[in-house]
Parts: structure tokens; C-alpha cells; sequence
């Protein structure tokens, strides 16, 4: 397999502020890298710089086997790019915007006019072409970003942050498209998100924190790094909770401030025994399988979404984790 | 090759949304007419008063001055909308795009010079208020100096653009950058009378030598067409008119280029 990006010792400092520190990695053709973190983390920076439109402070990257800094051209036309933030031209009309990216991107009319037929039929947006862009909802300028970034069939397509503020459906059919046209095509497809589900479909996921590459590898053996499932309770006295389970079953819970949780292999089979003779006032308890999510807590400390702080956050959080579907659940 | 398709797609895109931005079209006619025929006739009618009858006619006189106008304020909002891009997101699809950012800032100063001498052939609409009758040379040469014109300002504002980045900052910034361009120059009145103080800071304004040379386009032979600038007691022709727009122009343009290159 041929190394589509290579990245060596990059590093881009925005005054005092290291957005980027000192990371190295490398992505094959052919697959879906993950890049997860929490805002801020550098994560927009690194594409930033990959895509040419920052210079590093230091360090070199290549993409296609090109030099990020000293071949622009040819890097710009092997990549597609959908940003975290708008970037369509609202005043023209979604035909427009595509055609002023084919014509870019030097695609031949006859392929562009088919292209952008299939592509803008693909993400549900055929019938309103015609339509200026500042007409559309936020989700269907979201779908337009995606169709315009896969137009050229890149060798590389960015996607930063690409389906924030998607409905599920919708979602899974770009992803359903995404995933087909990277067979056809062999495109690399460079993710960035927060959202640990869709990190998921990637093949390999490099977790990143403050600037540094904290861990990379396949979302399996990523999980596996946690000790076994996960077991939440609530209870009516917390600290009493966690003495109660390290004394009886010497394992170490801890307490986020809302919840009691704790690993244990084979948590199914165990919460029986832990619920018979609970002494602590138990209100619900649940298991889970490992998340990327309990990941990133095993090696930050921190939960993943910028937004964990207050205890409200964190109950909306918990409850999603339940109807995302972990595991069972006792009241 | 690439670079060219950059720039003519670059073009194409402003003028389609100036196409269909038709309100802009109409605004466009009023402020030129209240200048013309509000302003214009309320002046001259003062001045006759004044110096008890004469054969200087104002209203001819400021109406190539008022297709300056046109020309030098739509020339500024191609730096409004370089601003509105970056504002809107779409300059980032632009810059990750494989065109050279110099193709880009060519395309965007063409295009912005192209709708500004639109913009100013619409002025043309007034020719019956105006008391002028140019010939069909005239015009053609009005086109030509107003889009030489236009295209040293459109890389002006192109230049602002590169530093100012934000919407307010440059609401701030263009007029008073416009409107000391726009008085320091003969577009409102003649500058041969001008106390010395002021008729330097107009002649060192380059924009003054755009309007002149529009001035002479439109009105040829007619009389108010001897009020022009006048360097070391020689009228101005129009040829060396053009030659200072030119070297503005070139000046600006090489400015915008490396300006627009660095930004990231």
C-alpha cells in the first residue's frame, strides 16, 4: 500500500499558543482516517495546513506525494475539501455553485453536467437547484458542501466535521455514497469529528489532544484499551457508593459528579450480584460496551464533547449513550 | 492555461452575481440623479446669480465628474465583496482551489472594473439632462479610460481587502478612503481656482486625472471641457491623463497581487 499523506514533526504555533505539537503519522490510500478530539484540539489546524492553507511553523507533510508547502498545485487538485464552516456562494443557485467548481477543478462539461446530475440527485437536492443557496436550511447547505467536495473525485477528501447538525437519515446516506465512491475511485477520506459513532466507520482513528497525537490505531483495538464494559449507577449517596464497591469487590469506581462508574469484564453477569445487596440507595444502574468516548476519558480524563460541565449536560449526555443503544438498564 | 480558466471563472462569477443582484441596478440610478439634476441645477442657478450671468455650465461640467463617481464607488465594492467572501466562507472553496491566488486577484479586479464600467455606461442614460453631446469617439474612449480607471481602484480596494478583514472594519475604512478621493478631485467644481493648498493635494490625488480624462472623453470640444488640471502651465491632455491612471494602476494592481499572495 502506497502512503497517500505523510505528516514528520509538524508543528504550527499561533503566538504563545501551540495549536499543533510535534506530531507525525501517516495515512494509506485507500482508507478512512479518524481524527478525533475535542475542539480545539489542532484538528482543523492539521488539515488546515495538509490542504495549503497554512504554512507550518515546522516539520514537512506531503499529500499524493506532493510537498504541502512547495507544490501547492498539485496538492489543491488531489484534494476535495469539506470545511467545518460554511463555504458555498449563498447568492447563487446550487447549479452555480457546482459548475464554478467544476470549471476550478478543470472537469470536461460533458462529465461535469452528469456528475453534478448524480451527485446533487444522491444528496436529495435535484429538485431545488435551480433555488439560491441562502434559501436552504442549514442541513441542505450541509448536503451541497458534501456533493461540491466529492464533484472532482479527489485522492483525498477532507471532511471537518462533516455531518454536524445532519438528521440521521440523511447522515447514512452520504455515508452509504462516501463509502461506495471510495471503492469505485479509491478516494482517502480524512475525517475530523467529535461524534464518536461516526468516527466509528473509520479504519483507523488517531485520538488528538492539546496538539498531540495521543493514540492511533483501528477503533477495536482503540476500545480494547478499556478494561471491559462500562457500569454506571446513580445513587442517592455517591461517595458512600464508590467505599461500598471498592470494599466489597475491590474494584475502583469513580464519580464524575452525577455518576458512579467503574470497568469490569462481563458487566451483564455481574450487575446481579452488585444489585442483591446494594446498600448504598441504588436509583438505575447500566451497562455498556466501550466507547471511543470512555477511550478518550481513559486517556485524557475528560469527556470528549466541549459542552461536559454542568450536571444537566452531562444527564442529557448520559441519556443519549442510553438510547444510542450501549446495553441493558435496571431501574 | 489553468490560470487563465482562474481568472475568466474568477470574472464570470462576479458578473453573474451582479446579474442577479437587479436592485443594485436601480440604486444605482439615484444618487447619480439627485447629483445631476438636483444638486447640479441648484448650484448653477446659484452661480448665475452670482457672477451675474456666465457661460460656464456647471451641469455639463460635473456630469462626466458624476460617471467618475459611479465608477469609483462601484470600483470599491469589489473590496467589499472580497471582504463578504472571506465573511460568507466561500473565499476558503476559492484559496483551496487549484488556482494561483494572483490568477484569483486578477479575476476579482476584472471583474469588479467590468461591473464598474457597466455601471458607469448606465450614465450614459442622463446624456439629455446633462447638456452634452459626445461623439461616438468620445464614448468609445469614455469606455476604455473609465475600465483603465476602474481597474486601478478595483486592485485599490482589492488591496484594503487583503488587510481589512472584517465587514465593519471596512465600512469604516472605505469611506474615508472614497470620499476624500472623490472631493480632492475636479469631479465637483474646476481646480484652476483653487487656493494653492488645495489645488496641490488635487493634483497629487490620482483619481483626479481619471475624472479629467473622462471629462474630455465626454465633452470634447465643449466648453467646460478647458476646466482641466493644469501641471507646470500645460493643460493636461488626455493621453498623459491616461498615462497617470496607468502607472496608478500598475502600481496598485502589483500591490494587490502580494498582498492577496501572503494572506493566509
Amino acid at each position: 500500500m502506497t502512503k497517500i499523506i505523510e505528516v514528520e514533526h509538524l508543528v504550527k504555533k499561533f503566538g504563545d499558543l501551540v495549536a499543533v505539537d510535534d506530531i507525525s503519522f501517516a495515512v494509506e490510500e485507500g482508507e478512512i482516517f479518524g481524527f478525533l478530539g475535542p475542539n480545539g484540539a489542532g484538528k482543523t489546524t492539521t488539515i488546515n495546513i495538509l490542504c495549503t492553507l497554512m504554512k507550518p511553523t515546522s516539520g514537512r507533510a506531503t499529500l499524493n506525494g506532493f510537498d504541502v508547502i512547495r507544490q501547492q498545485n498539485q496538492v489543491r487538485h488531489s484534494l476535495g475539501l469539506v470545511f467545518q464552516d460554511p463555504s458555498l456562494d449563498i447568492r447563487l443557485t446550487a447549479l452555480q455553485n457546482l459548475k464554478f467548481h467544476a470549471f476550478v477543478y478543470n472537469i470536461p462539461g460533458a462529465v461535469a453536467k452528469r456528475r453534478i446530475e448524480e451527485i446533487l440527485r444522491m444528496v436529495e437536492l435535484w429538485d431545488r437547484r435551480k433555488d439560491e443557496v441562502r434559501n436552504y436550511s442549514g442541513g441542505m447547505r450541509r448536503r451541497l458542501e458534501i456533493a461540491r467536495g466529492l464533484l472532482h473525485y479527489p485522492k483525498v477528501l477532507f471532511l471537518d466535521e462533516p455531518t454536524l447538525g445532519l438528521d440521521p437519515q440523511t447522515r447514512n446516506h452520504i455515508w452509504e455514497y462516501m463509502l461506495e465512491l471510495r471503492k469505485r475511485e479509491n478516494i482517502t477520506v480524512f475525517l475530523t469529528t467529535h461524534y464518536m459513532d461516526e468516527a466509528t466507520v473509520a479504519d483507523r482513528i488517531a485520538i488528538i489532544d492539546y496538539g498531540k497525537i495521543i493514540a492511533l490505531d483501528t477503533p477495536d483495538a482503540l476500545k480494547s484499551m478499556v478494561g471491559g464494559d462500562i457500569v454506571t449507577l446513580k445513587t442517592e449517596n455517591a461517595e458512600a457508593a464508590v467505599v461500598e464497591i471498592h470494599d466489597k469487590y475491590n474494584i475502583e469506581a469513580q464519580y464524575d459528579g452525577a455518576e458512579v462508574f467503574f470497568e469490569i469484564q462481563k458487566g451483564e453477569e455481574f450487575i446481579p450480584t452488585l444489585v442483591n445487596n446494594f446498600k448504598s440507595g441504588l436509583q438505575s444502574i447500566s451497562v455498556r460496551r466501550p466507547t471511543l468516548d470512555d477511550v478518550f476519558m481513559k486517556l485524557t480524563g475528560r469527556e470528549i464533547r466541549e459542552e461536559t460541565g454542568g450536571p444537566t449536560v452531562m444527564m442529557k449526555q448520559w441519556a443519549m449513550r442510553q438510547t444510542r443503544g450501549g446495553g441493558g438498564r435496571f431501574r | 492555461m489553468n490560470n487563465l480558466r482562474g481568472i475568466y471563472i474568477i470574472w464570470y462569477r462576479d458578473l453573474l452575481r451582479f446579474w442577479r443582484d437587479k436592485a443594485r441596478l436601480v440604486t444605482t440610478f439615484v444618487m447619480p440623479f439627485l447629483f445631476l439634476v438636483v444638486f447640479g441645477t441648484g448650484i448653477a442657478s446659484s452661480m448665475m446669480r452670482g457672477s451675474g450671468g456666465s457661460d460656464f455650465d456647471y451641469i455639463q461640467f460635473i456630469y462626466p465628474g458624476i460617471i467618475g463617481m459611479v465608477v469609483l464607488f462601484t470600483s470599491m465594492m469589489t473590496g467589499v465583496s472580497l471582504v463578504w467572501d472571506r465573511e460568507f466562507g466561500f473565499l476558503k472553496e476559492v484559496l483551496v482551489a487549484p488556482i494561483s491566488r494572483t490568477a484569483v486577484a486578477i479575476g476579482k479586479a476584472l471583474g469588479g472594473a467590468t461591473i464598474a464600467t457597466i455601471q458607469g455606461l448606465i450614465m450614459l442614460v442622463f446624456i439629455p439632462f446633462a447638456h452634452v453631446s459626445p461623439s461616438i469617439g468620445g464614448i468609445i474612449t469614455l469606455i476604455a479610460v473609465m475600465f483603465v480607471f476602474a481597474l486601478s481602484l478595483t486592485s485599490m480596494g482589492i488591496l484594503i481587502a487583503s488587510r481589512i478583514k472584517t465587514i465593519e472594519a471596512f465600512g469604516m475604512v472605505a469611506p474615508l478612503m472614497l470620499f476624500p478621493l472623490f472631493f480632492l478631485s475636479p469631479a465637483m467644481f474646476p481646480t484652476q481656482y483653487l487656493p494653492a493648498w488645495l489645488g496641490i493635494v488635487v493634483k497629487f490625488n490620482p483619481v483626479s486625472y481619471g475624472i479629467d480624462a473622462m471629462r474630455q472623453a465626454v465633452l470634447g470640444s465643449q466648453q467646460s471641457a478647458m476646466f482641466g488640471i493644469h501641471l507646470f502651465g500645460f493643460r493636461m491632455p488626455i493621453i498623459l491623463d491616461v498615462v497617470v491612471v496607468v502607472m496608478f494602476g500598475i502600481i496598485m494592481g502589483t500591490l494587490a497581487i502580494r498582498a492577496f499572495r501572503i494572506q493566509e
